[in-house]
């Protein structure tokens, strides 16, 4: 049998100061992003902010500043270059919202196809979001959060009790503040994708917990004299391997899609990577702390209430 | 055996066996089927999306006040004939929503209401000043987004695309997928083109008319407009004519006076094609007509002779030649310097008929074929890279049991891909990455038994109470982890676009199907091998 630690008896409960802190931090750099993204300050990616994106495929490299300077020769203004320098691709946006559609994206690719008509520049995608598709598109991104965050809390309180619910839903917050705050922090452009991994790892971060949570429901009901502490510390040891293995092998398939996926696909896999790590953290040094700090007298009445299965 | 293990393996072999059928169309085998299969079994599979496949997204908004606007210009044009007839000495006039009676009399204004029910007095300053009901400008904005789609529907059949979807959303949008497009800004021009083909009368006899310049340069019309705007007889407007010097390419706006009314609109056009000038071997687009339109034609060039008749689309000056005579037969041409391709678009929009409203791109997203092909590739590698990596590792910590959950997994993959294609869904680049995440998912399933089994073990238990046990206490377990990512699948599911809708159809598909494979597949081979019950050991 391979296991990666034989009976585990760490304090976890014991590293709640540093755990804090860390977490602390994580999560004020999310919403310090979460802030900046409603106040327009960060990387909103075209399908949020509206504007256009032109994505170019050369048949050789060309260096970033003659791009610019042709669009600039070009009467273009205010667009954003990045590179893909593996693949000599070039992507550009133009977040000024038009009323009409279509003039800057026909215009770049016109400019750049003289300009370098020797390097066959090929149009991969463009992409063009009027003013109000945009907003709509923030509207719903908000409303898909909100009602995820909800039905996620409300499944978990149902389950199991209100105050696993209040820690999975603070533990799932955490992850995605956490991973936010990090994709803040590298510049990275939040657009449609970038959401949906952010909802995807706040679905995926609770099956960690649950995993951990399950047992310490099934604990409690067992060991009815031992405190809090002991019994949700001693069940993450039982369960420690099972939550590092699970994580890992979704942390395996994020990497593949990570390391081969195509461009496309690049941050989303990233965010995933990076959401199954602050995940399994969080599984254990946010969710159950918080179920402690919640109290435990309520605990004890439900766990003699149902005698009988305290034994499974 | 237990008789519940032979049901279960029957019920494995025939959902794979289902799922086969279902996905086989996505094969290459598919075409060497007989055809007796082709026909009766199912042929569509999986769709790729378009930012796989390439192509155009396209959202239109229809300007349905402009609807509105035109039904008051109709009403207010009607209005004055029947006060012409009536002799009431009124006029009415159109402003923007508006419809305003001069003088406002109870005499006219009794008409006005009798004739349309619909118009509500809104104001009486300057006159009557009528509105349509909210309830009468919903219909018309409702009717006219039903007829673009319906005109939008008839021009991409005759543009020809390869299964284009078009539907509407909202209350007055219009969504266009076409995939596959070679020439996506053609497109996006045929489909959002008003096409109002419209006859005006050029007012060669106004002083104005002689005091405009031969031609100005783009960008200069609104400062022509508003030099000219004070002197301007009431009944006439400005539009010009593009004209591009064939020489140097330069283009210029060339003014026209015209009379203000139309006198005739492409509504009566039975038939547009493209033709080819002998003389300057140009293309024109020459139009024929219906007999009603063709007898409005026959008294405005016989009323009109040695007068310019415009022909004008969309706002724009296309021609105006000088009537010579009175023409019968319906027959005219449009004529404009234009390219074959140009040509042949608009014999297409005038076919199809002008939309009632002008539409506006609310959104264009346009993937070429190769950032599709790409995109294909590298989600083929991310897939086996995803799924060796994961099979590995399980057969690595877990041994032969290690086995047991990769057949699981290849159980869940061949399911998953079988149930999408059964839905005949959408798979797009998110899509697969919620496939290859589903992968990693899937496992986990067997991670949580598997520990649990280790813990009976560990406990002192024979390896049949073990396998039992660690099933029956990780079921709730495995379900409430499973639970919480299909609730965020699905509101993605309810909120999200085109690709993000295919990842959270892949991801709850992957994950629904674990619970099976889990529950089902792997306790199924447990139960085969230790059926004997004199195994001694577990390989966990």
């Amino acid at each position: 049998m391979i296991e990666l630690i034989k009976n585990p008896n760490l304090d976890f409960m014991g590293k709640k100061a540093y755990a804090f802190t860390v977490s602390g931090i994580l999560s004020l750099l999310g919403i310090l992003a979460a802030v900046q993204i409603g106040l327009g300050n960060a990387n909103l990616g075209v399908d949020f902010a509206g504007g256009t994106a032109v994505q170019i495929k050369f048949a050789q490299t060309v260096p970033l500043h003659d791009v610019r300077k042709a669009l600039e020769e070009g009467g273009l203004k205010d667009f954003d270059l990045q590179d893909l320098p593996t693949e000599n691709k070039i992507l550009i946006r133009v977040k000024k919202q038009e009323e009409k559609l279509g003039g800057a994206s026909e215009k770049i690719t016109q400019v750049l196809s003289q300009r370098f008509a020797d390097k066959k520049p090929l149009v991969d995608s463009t992409t063009e979001i009027g003013p109000k598709v945009g907003s709509r598109l923030k509207q719903d991104a908000l409303w898909a959060v909100m009602v995820a965050t909800l039905g996620i809390l409300i499944y978990v309180a149902w389950r199991f009790q209100f105050r696993f619910g209040i820690g999975a839903t603070i533990a799932t917050f955490h992850d995605v503040l956490a991973v936010l705050g990090i994709f803040y922090l590298l510049g990275k452009e939040m657009n449609l994708i970038v959401l949906s991994a952010l909802l995807t790892i706040a679905g995926y971060s609770l099956t960690d917990t649950v995993v951990v949570f399950d047992r310490i429901r099934e604990n409690m009901k067992r060991y009815l004299k031992e405190p809090v502490e002991v019994v949700i510390n001693k069940s993450i040891n039982e369960v420690l391997s099972r939550t590092i293995v699970t994580s890992f092998t979704v942390f395996l398939s994020s990497l593949a899609l990570f390391l081969f996926g195509g461009e496309v696909i690049h941050d989303f896999a990233l965010a995933m990577l990076l959401g199954v790590i602050v995940g399994t953290y969080s599984s254990v040094f946010v969710a159950s702390p918080v179920v402690i700090a919640l109290g435990q007298s309520k605990r004890r009445a439900t766990g003699r209430q149902q005698p009988s299965k305290a034994k499974a | 055996m237990k008789k519940g293990v032979l049901w279960r393996i029957g019920i494995i072999i025939v959902t794979v066996l289902v799922a086969a059928v279902f996905f086989l169309p996505n094969t290459p085998l598919f075409r060497n089927m007989p055809e007796w299969w082709k026909k009766s079994m199912p042929d569509k599979g999986i769709v790729l999306g378009l930012d796989l496949q390439g192509g155009l997204h396209l959202v239109f908004e229809v300007e349905g006040d402009k609807a509105v606007e035109i039904a008051v210009e109709r009403a207010a044009s009607a209005l004055n004939g029947i006060f012409e007839r009536k002799k009431i000495q009124a006029s009415v006039k159109n402003d923007g929503l508006f419809l305003v009676v001069t003088p406002g009399t109870p005499e006219a204004r009794k008409v006005v209401e009798e004739t349309y029910p619909a118009l509500t007095l809104a104001g009486s300053t300057d006159g009557a000043r009528y509105k349509m009901t909210p309830k009468e400008m919903q219909r018309i904005k409702d009717t006219a987004t039903d007829q673009v789609l319906e005109i939008i529907r008839n021009r991409i059949d005759q543009f020809g695309v390869a299964e284009p979807t078009i539907h509407r959303q909202a209350e007055n949008e219009i969504v266009v997928q076409l995939p596959g497009v070679k020439d996506p800004k053609r497109a996006v021009e045929i489909i959002g083109k008003t096409a109002q083909l419209e006859f005006k009368i050029v007012d060669d006899e106004s002083r104005v008319a002689a005091e405009l310049p031969a031609s100005v340069l783009p960008g200069e019309e609104p400062a022509l407009l508003e030099k000219l705007k004070l002197k301007m007889p009431e009944p006439d407007e400005i539009l010009f004519q593009r004209i591009v010097n064939k020489e140097t390419g330069m283009v210029t706006k060339r003014p026209f006076l015209l009379k203000k009314q139309t006198l005739l609109t492409g509504d009566l056009l039975t038939e547009a094609k493209v033709t080819i000038d002998q003389r300057f071997n140009e293309p024109y687009v020459s139009i024929a007509f219906n007999p009603s339109g063709a007898k409005i034609f026959e008294d405005i060039t016989g009323l009109n002779v040695k007068k310019r008749l415009a022909i004008i689309l969309d706002g724009n000056v296309y021609s105006a030649p000088v009537i010579q005579e009175r023409i019968a037969g319906g027959n005219a041409q449009v004529t404009g310097s234009f390219g074959m391709e140009e040509a042949k678009d608009l014999a297409i929009v005038l076919r199809a008929g002008a939309l009632p409203a002008p539409v506006r791109t609310l959104q264009n997203v346009t993937v070429g074929p190769s950032l599709g092909r790409d995109s294909i590739e590298a989600g083929k590698r991310a897939f086996f890279v995803g799924t060796l990596l994961v099979v590995v590792f399980m057969i690595f910590y877990y041994r032969l049991s290690g086995v047991i959950a990769d057949f699981a997994l290849v159980l869940n993959i061949l399911l998953l891909l079988g149930a999408m294609a059964s839905l005949n869904a959408t798979l797009t680049m998110p899509g697969i990455a919620g496939i290859i995440l589903a992968i990693g998912m899937a496992v986990d399933s067997n991670v949580l038994m598997f520990e649990r089994m280790r813990e009976e073990l560990r406990s002192g238990k024979g390896p049949r109470a073990a396998v039992d046990g660690g099933y029956h206490k990780a079921f709730w377990t495995i379900f409430d982890s499973h639970v919480t990512t299909l609730i965020t699948a699905a509101v993605l599911f309810q909120f999200g676009t085109g690709p993000i809708k295919g990842f959270a159809v892949t991801l709850s598909l992957g994950v629904a199907i674990n619970l099976f494979t889990a529950l089902i597949g792997t306790k199924t081979v447990f139960d085969i091998m230790y059926s004997k019950g004199d195994v001694k050991g577990l390989s966990i």
